[in-house]
């Protein structure tokens, strides 16, 4: 099927259960929405990301309950520079939501979701070694692939792909 | 005591390394460290066409090569919103449960063999040897096989094909029998595997396992049959589910799931369409070996796809399937360009280690061989 344009108004997408969720509560904050090639993308601010998983996990009307990855884009050289996006699943519903965090380059870092999803620890300690965007609240954030004593976080832009050795 | 269970080790399925903090013989902690394996995939395909990362993407889960054939172009096809022929998506199901039967088999075969059955491994690795000759007969390779394109299949089957993957079908349940026989009542296997690493299903959600961990503790979901991809809603099968959560749960979810692959390549074979194998797009589609040949704009088409790739419009997109290992996922980030700006694997065996500490603290070493081995992880998976 030919892709249709992407909507990034809130306007018709207002009835979508993940954004309504979040748009009803007076804290959370969202910041930027797209409906693109059947999938929904929520920019939320920073401090508000805790609550807004919180938020999504446990109410009925939207019940997801599985977060199925935690990734990050470098989008060097531009600001904000890393964009964190967090993968939920309502096995329920048999939906998808993406919700995504946008950090500045010098002050990469947001909470952790390790209260909320304890399947975040080793995907916060990915992020954090290839990225270098420190989560605060992880009980062990250290480096995962790469050894403990590198120096540099390899999947930044900056990084040349031939490494430095 | 701190114990090395190091990377070099039979029983840990690659190079994991599991550091174990022990109090006689009963497990206190038990700390993963992986990277052993970390190849940088991930960055090197940014520095590819979307057509050159396909057989980067073999070898991530290198025993289910076709499998993350599937994902990734799944993902890129959702990207440019291509509709394949039906004939290309019967194809990939075929060979993506021949796939899931493959993975199951070593599974099997390297599991029941650390708990003591070298029997088994040697009748699976017999089955997995038919499975790797239809692989180097339809693909070229027998095991990284690239065998899917963005847009459809490299290539037709070879003629004959189809019969040799019906008989092999037809025999197989009366293997799977013979396994089961010398596995699923056996009181050495049973005592080894019954109560052992239980994993609960709040545990199983909250720890983020999926597939065949997940559904070993209850939990009823299948990404073939909930979510569908590439035709798999004109199949018919059932999805094994078990509530106990130990060993023994997730050995009868995986056997029967072998034999569910078997009834689906079976339904395949039988309903196959005719059809073209790629889908009508010449922008990003190779053209037939023959009209580049003779005709110009073939000649044009092919030379610009190989030379200078084809661009995808910019956008992101998360495209999930079910693996033999659970939930493998896509995520692709497009700049518009002919290299993805941004590819990332979410990989089920990097989720589902971290349910290994809740399933083994407590319990003794040799059940953390047990546990290894139900989990199926594929340290490629696991560390990219």
């Amino acid at each position: 099927m030919p892709l249709e344009p992407a909507i990034t108004d809130v306007e018709p997408l207002k009835d979508k259960p993940a954004l309504a969720k979040l748009l009803a509560s007076d804290t959370i904050v969202v910041e930027q929405v797209k409906w693109d090639r059947d999938e929904l993308s929520i920019w939320v601010a920073r401090e508000n990301l805790v609550d807004a998983i919180k938020l999504l996990r446990s109410s009925t009307e939207t019940q997801f309950t599985f977060l199925s990855d935690i990734t990050c884009t470098d989008w060097y050289p531009s600001e904000p520079r890393f964009e964190v996006s967090y993968h939920l699943l309502s096995m329920a519903r048999k939906e998808r939501v993406r919700l995504k965090v946008k950090l500045l380059g010098d002050d990469a870092q947001v909470d952790s979701l390790f209260s909320v999803f304890p399947s975040c620890d080793f995907f916060e300690r990915e992020v954090f070694d290839l990225f270098g965007v420190r989560f605060h609240g992880h009980p062990n954030l250290a480096r995962i692939m790469m050894p403990e004593d590198w120096k540099g976080h390899p999947l930044r832009k900056d990084y040349p792909v031939e490494g430095y050795r | 005591m701190v114990l090395n269970m190091g990377p070099q080790h039979p029983s840990t399925h690659g190079v994991l390394r599991l550091l174990l903090e022990i109090d006689g013989e009963t497990i206190v902690r038990i700390m993963p460290d992986i990277g052993y394996l970390h190849t940088g995939i991930e960055k090197t395909c940014e520095a590819k066409f979307y057509q050159q990362v396909v057989p980067m993407t073999d070898r991530i889960d290198y025993l289910c090569p076709m499998t993350n054939n599937l994902a990734y172009v799944l993902a890129v096809e959702k990207l440019l919103g291509m509709e394949i022929p039906e004939k290309a998506q019967w194809l990939r199901v075929l060979c993506n449960e021949l796939t899931r039967i493959n993975s199951h088999l070593v599974w099997l075969g390297t599991s029941a063999m650390d708990l003591g059955a070298m029997t088994v491994f040697l009748y699976c690795f017999r089955e997995r040897e038919e499975l790797l000759k239809f692989f180097e007969a339809v693909a070229g390779q027998r095991m990284m096989t690239s065998y899917f394109r963005v847009g459809g299949v490299a290539l037709e089957p070879p003629l004959g094909w189809f019969d040799r993957v019906k008989k092999f079908a037809d025999t197989f349940p009366s293997k799977m029998d013979e396994y089961e026989g010398l596995l699923t009542q056996n009181p050495i296997f049973v005592m080894r595997t019954k109560g052992v690493a239980k994993l609960t299903k709040e545990d199983a959600i909250a720890l983020g396992a999926s597939g065949p961990t997940m559904r070993g503790s209850g939990i009823d979901f299948d990404i073939r049959r909930d979510m569908p991809y590439s035709s798999y809603d004109k199949f018919q099968f059932q999805v094994p589910v078990r509530t106990e959560g130990d060993v023994y749960a997730r050995y009868q979810c995986r056997v029967q799931e072998l034999r569910e692959s078997c009834k689906i390549v079976q339904q395949a074979l039988a309903g196959m369409p005719e059809g073209p194998i790629k889908a009508d797009s010449p922008k990003v589609v190779l053209p037939d070996r023959e009209k580049m040949k003779t005709q110009m704009e073939s000649l044009i088409y092919h030379f610009k796809i190989v030379t200078e790739g084809f661009t995808v419009p910019p956008g992101e997109v998360y495209s999930a399937i079910e693996s033999p290992r659970g939930e493998m996922g896509y995520y692709i980030v497009s700049d518009g360009t002919a290299k993805p700006y941004r590819v990332h694997m979410r990989s089920p065996s990097f989720a589902n280690l971290q349910v290994l500490r809740t399933m083994c603290e407590g319990q003794l070493i040799a059940d953390v061989v047990a546990a290894i081995g139900s989990i199926d992880i594929v340290l490629g998976d696991c560390d990219r």
